[in-house]
């Protein structure tokens, strides 16, 4: 038998600097572990689906209703209205994470443990599970989205080339905006042992303040300018309406920027917060 | 260069004080009211490299805290550890790329994924190079058997098999320090022997420091000449295994083997033995008496009777740990 774990290690791996192709190698298997998991769990998978798919149908029948067959709300026609739902539903799905509940999970139940003993920040792993969910989620709502536009009559009369290449952007940065964000605020599940009433509030505030619940455009005057303080609208509306070519020329860039400046907001209070959260951890568990 | 010192550490929690009732629960929201649970209390110690000591106590004396600040896991409330030259909590990478922290009751790898898999995944965390990581899979599934168990799964694994690949898993980045926290716990007799044949041979051929804390003494006897004892978070000893036994046992026991059939006479014996009680075997007796007794009631059975044989043991590890922490604790109870 070959003694080879007694062989002197030939030098340790130099953990101190970043190596982009170990990164690579950990996201390409992080993802396809958590591409498993999923797939075993697809029940669960589906049915979150599905309920993704019910709350824009709803949407869309109240707000049709309340436009009426010919008129519209603040420059919204029905048939923008379901276009509106239709591509609100898309980007919610792919911002969409849960990372509240599952720290509050982790850490009652000591799951956290294991992840800070690795030499990789917990964040990476958070990053796979999440795209992976939504690639697989994709499978039902792409589909759902395009039937929803047909079968409700959607206007997509100003969806171009030009909208659709605008948009990837603002949905991939608005995507990181939420991401990092959320990830901030529960990592508060190191201090609170519940954290579902504060969740319960931000959830409130992020489905009006970021158009989910309905266009800026149709709100109240207080609403949009307690929107626009806040960085939700960068991440669902601004997307949506990029889209939709309600937004062009400058406002795009506008737009990139104020995301951009979102994530570097996020980026600062993440390494704030985070060192302070290891220094409070607990560790339950034996 | 010492592998882990450790000096003067304290670690108190702050848990939140809960009365039953609904007045409670509002009054808690005003001003939350906090206990302080001492859980480990000035303790220090120094490792070298290569050895392998064994962290032992009564259930809550604080060896899991200690051993998660140990890791980096844990803040101490004060104190100074250093462990490779790093201290610990301030986890620098360079530190967790080179120690593993192995719990018994704690799953590291990833439930629905084949045990491979998961290794793999580990590969990529801790910059495995190829080369290494085959030879090292191999290795380690030589001498713990996972063969079979390598392409399952990890939630069709019995509680044994997931402890080997947990084990397995946590070795792969070879690392130079080890903390077990009762890992054969809940595992069947051989089990506990293969694990504990496996981590003396880790040992062996690493040269790797470990800590490792169980409540078998068998865990303890095979693998640590040294201990250290804790108990409400004091150490309450810290040296070699004999040393431990020599120290606290009160008694030992005297085993005669007498010649031919002698009859033995109750009445004749009570004196010799000072009147302990005394357990008859079919070729002879045994008595326990306190330890500084041990020379004089011996002589005196061997001038008094028709001995063959006389042996005078120390009792059962067990047992002197028993002893030990029922002496501590009516201390401090008392004190
Ligand atoms: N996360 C925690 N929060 C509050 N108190 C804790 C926590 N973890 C442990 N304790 C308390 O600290 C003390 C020491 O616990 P610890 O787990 O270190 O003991 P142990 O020696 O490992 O015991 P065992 O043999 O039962 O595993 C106990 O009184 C326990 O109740
Ligand atoms: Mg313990």
């Amino acid at each position: 038998m070959a003694d080879v774990a007694t062989r002197p290690v030939s030098g340790r791996p130099d953990f101190s600097k970043v190596s982009f192709g170990a990164l690579r190698r950990y996201y390409v298997g992080e993802f396809g572990a958590s591409t498993a998991n999923n797939l075993a769990y697809r029940g669960a998978v589906a049915i979150w689906v599905v309920t993704t798919v019910i709350q824009p149908m709803v949407s869309i029948v109240v707000w049709r209703t309340v436009a009426g067959p010919a008129g519209e709300v603040n420059g919204f026609t029905s048939a923008e209205f379901v276009t509106y739902f239709a591509i609100t539903m898309l980007v919610d799905h792919l911002t969409f994470i849960w990372l509240m509940w599952e720290f509050e999970w982790r850490i009652r139940t000591g799951a956290m443990s294991p992840l800070l003993l690795r030499p990789i920040h917990p964040i990476h792993k958070d990053v796979c599970d999440n795209l992976s969910y939504k690639v697989i989620g994709l499978v039902g709502v792409l589909p759902a989205m395009v039937l929803l536009v047909i079968g409700f009559g959607g206007d997509v009369s100003g969806i171009g080339v030009v909208q659709v290449l605008t948009f990837l952007p603002a949905l991939v940065l608005a995507m990181a905006v939420r991401f990092l964000l959320e990830w901030v605020l529960a990592l508060s599940a190191f201090w609170l042992t519940k954290v579902s009433a504060l969740n319960n509030l931000y959830f409130s505030l992020f489905l009006f303040l970021s158009g989910s619940f309905a266009p800026l455009a149709v709100l109240p005057e207080a609403v949009r300018t307690l929107a626009h303080a806040s960085p939700f609208p960068w991440i669902v509306s601004f997307p949506v309406e990029v889209a939709l070519g309600r937004r062009t020329g400058a406002e795009v860039w506008v737009g990139y920027l104020a995301q951009l400046g979102w994530i570097l907001v996020a980026l600062v209070l993440l390494r704030v917060v985070w060192r302070r959260a290891v220094r409070v951890y607990s560790a339950v568990g034996s | 260069m010492t592998a882990i010192t450790v000096d003067r550490l304290h670690k108190t929690y702050l848990v939140p004080e809960r009365e039953g009732g609904l007045r409670a629960a509002v009054g808690a929201l005003v001003r939350r009211r906090r206990r302080e649970v001492h859980a480990v209390t000035d303790v220090g110690f120094t490792i070298e490299p290569g050895e392998v000591v064994g962290f032992l106590g009564p259930n809550g004396a604080g060896k899991t805290t200690t051993l998660k600040m140990l890791s980096g896991l844990l803040h101490p409330t004060s104190g100074t550890a250093t462990v490779l030259g790093h201290v610990p909590w301030e986890r620098d990478r360079r530190y967790l790329g080179q120690m593993a922290l192995i719990m018994g009751q704690r799953n590291q790898l990833q439930w629905d994924i084949p045990v491979l898999d998961s290794y793999k995944l580990n590969q990529a965390v801790f910059r495995i190079p190829d080369a290494d990581f085959k030879a090292r899979v191999e290795e380690l599934s030589e001498l713990l058997a996972l063969e079979e168990l390598l392409r399952k799964p990890v939630r069709n694994l019995s509680l044994g098999e997931r402890m080997k690949c947990e084990i397995a898993g946590s070795l792969l980045h070879a690392p130079q320090v080890l903390f077990l926290d009762e890992p054969t716990i809940g595992l069947d007799v051989a089990m506990q022997r293969r694990i504990r044949s496996f981590v003396a041979e880790y040992n062996r051929r690493t040269g790797a420091c470990v800590m490792l804390t169980s409540h078998y003494m068998a865990d303890v006897e095979a693998l640590c000449r040294r201990v250290i004892v804790i108990h409400h978070g004091r150490l309450l000893f810290d040296g070699a295994l004999e040393e431990l036994v020599h120290r606290f046992a009160g008694d030992k026991t005297i085993n005669v083997e007498l010649a031919d059939e002698h009859p033995l006479d109750p009445a004749a014996l009570g004196p010799l033995v000072d009147g302990h009680a005394v357990e008859r075997s079919a070729t002879g007796f045994s008595v326990r008496v306190p330890k500084a007794e041990t020379p004089r009631v011996a002589a005196r059975l061997l001038a008094g009777l028709p001995v063959s044989d006389l042996v005078i043991e120390e009792p059962p590890i067990e047992s002197v740990i028993e002893q030990v922490f029922e002496a501590t604790s009516a201390e401090v109870d008392g004190g």
